[in-house]
């Protein structure tokens, strides 16, 4: 009966399934059972990956990281119950286009920061008191969380950001004033820079 | 090892194929709730799923559920049909009519057009059929391959001989 197969798999219609999932993204959120929504925008430094947990922003991710990637890791470590769902990420949308546009110097979002714990969460707690233009240096940063010898751990908190360009790792420099590593690569923290300098 | 995928790649995966079983269970729009009412109950219990299961198989059980409550919440009872109608079907048009086979499937008895949707459309196994049937696997086969026999007597529009 092999030839049936044929007449069983024509493709539904792609206008009825997105009608549908754009339901299941409402009735999960209503329901609570959407741990974590995510959607992406486009911007100048790439395609970012936006995520949200009922509690707030809980990851921004770059093109180079592999969003694929990024999202088996969130489904590993905070929960299964993923959904392509832009609506809970409307507002963070709408502040990075600000921001890109040079319209919005800090953002106003609730940061879910379950991703991080210890000294990387402190260092992360107090990079956004780095105002919008300002640079400082991983030692200075030490200094700034009382572990003045901790510069390299300072290094390795903002390699690890969940939420880069929200939380501003990029206005970290090295000592000598050149930019550094960062997570979205070197040309991403440089364009960033150069918004922030214009 | 292995860790489980976010919900949204089983949505992606499988969603047209539920989708397919809920219109051969069930007419439109009873099949677009049956497929919302699956997709919501999979996504509340997917924590919990072995990561060693079969995921179409898992949804298309809870599809199968899902049916039978949105016959029941319609006040209609999921009746057997004990009798196929022997005149051939006037929906039969040539070349490929999708609606028309579809609406044939549903013509046929309860058990034959579950066995025919759960191996052609979603490709189950008979094993897998026949535990979410309840009975043998032979029985499964059967049901399926006496739903084909029924669908060539009745569907003619698009059928290769």
């Amino acid at each position: 009966m092999s030839e049936y197969n044929g007449l069983f798999t024509t493709s539904a219609d792609p206008k009825t399934l997105a009608r549908l999932h754009r339901e299941l993204e409402q009735a999960a959120e209503r329901e609570g059972l959407l741990d974590i929504a995510y959607r992406t925008v486009d911007s100048p430094v790439g395609p970012l990956l936006l995520a949200a947990t009922p509690r707030g922003l809980v990851r921004v991710a770059y093109d180079i990281e592999d969003h694929d990637r990024v999202l088996d890791t969130l489904a590993d470590r905070l929960s299964p119950r993923v959904l392509r769902a832009p609506g809970r990420l409307d507002a963070a949308a709408q502040e990075l286009e600000e921001y890109f546009a040079g319209r919005r110097h800090a953002f106003d979002l609730p940061l879910d920061m379950s991703l991080s714990r210890g000294f990387r969460l402190l260092v992360q707690q107090h990079l956004p008191s780095i105002g919008y233009g300002q640079t400082r240096s991983y030692q200075q940063v030490a200094e700034l969380v009382g572990r003045p010898k901790a510069v390299r751990a300072v290094g390795t908190a903002c390699a690890t950001n969940p939420l880069p360009v929200v939380v501003p790792c990029h206005r970290v420099l090295r000592g000598d004033g050149t930019a550094g590593g960062y997570v979205g690569g070197p040309a991403a923290k440089t364009t960033l820079l150069n918004l922030e300098a214009a | 090892m292995g860790t489980k995928q976010p919900f949204e790649m089983v949505v992606e995966r499988h969603g047209g194929t539920v989708l397919r079983i809920c219109r051969v269970l069930l007419a439109s729009p009873d099949a677009d709730d049956a497929w919302s009412e699956t997709f919501l109950a999979a996504l509340r219990a997917y924590p919990d799923l072995p990561e060693t299961a079969n995921v179409e198989a898992w949804l298309v059980t809870i599809a199968h559920r899902k049916a039978i409550d949105v016959l029941r919440a319609r006040g209609r009872q999921p009746i057997p049909v004990e009798e196929v109608p022997e005149a051939p079907t006037t929906l039969g048009l040539p070349g490929f009519d999708d609606n028309g086979l579809w609406r044939a499937v549903r013509e046929l008895p309860d058990r034959q057009r579950q066995a025919v949707a759960y191996h052609y459309v979603a490709g189950l196994l008979y094993t897998e059929i026949a535990e979410i049937l309840g009975g043998t696997t032979d029985a499964a086969r059967r049901a399926a391959a006496d739903g084909i026999k029924n669908l060539r007597k009745n569907y003619t529009g698009g059928v290769p001989s």
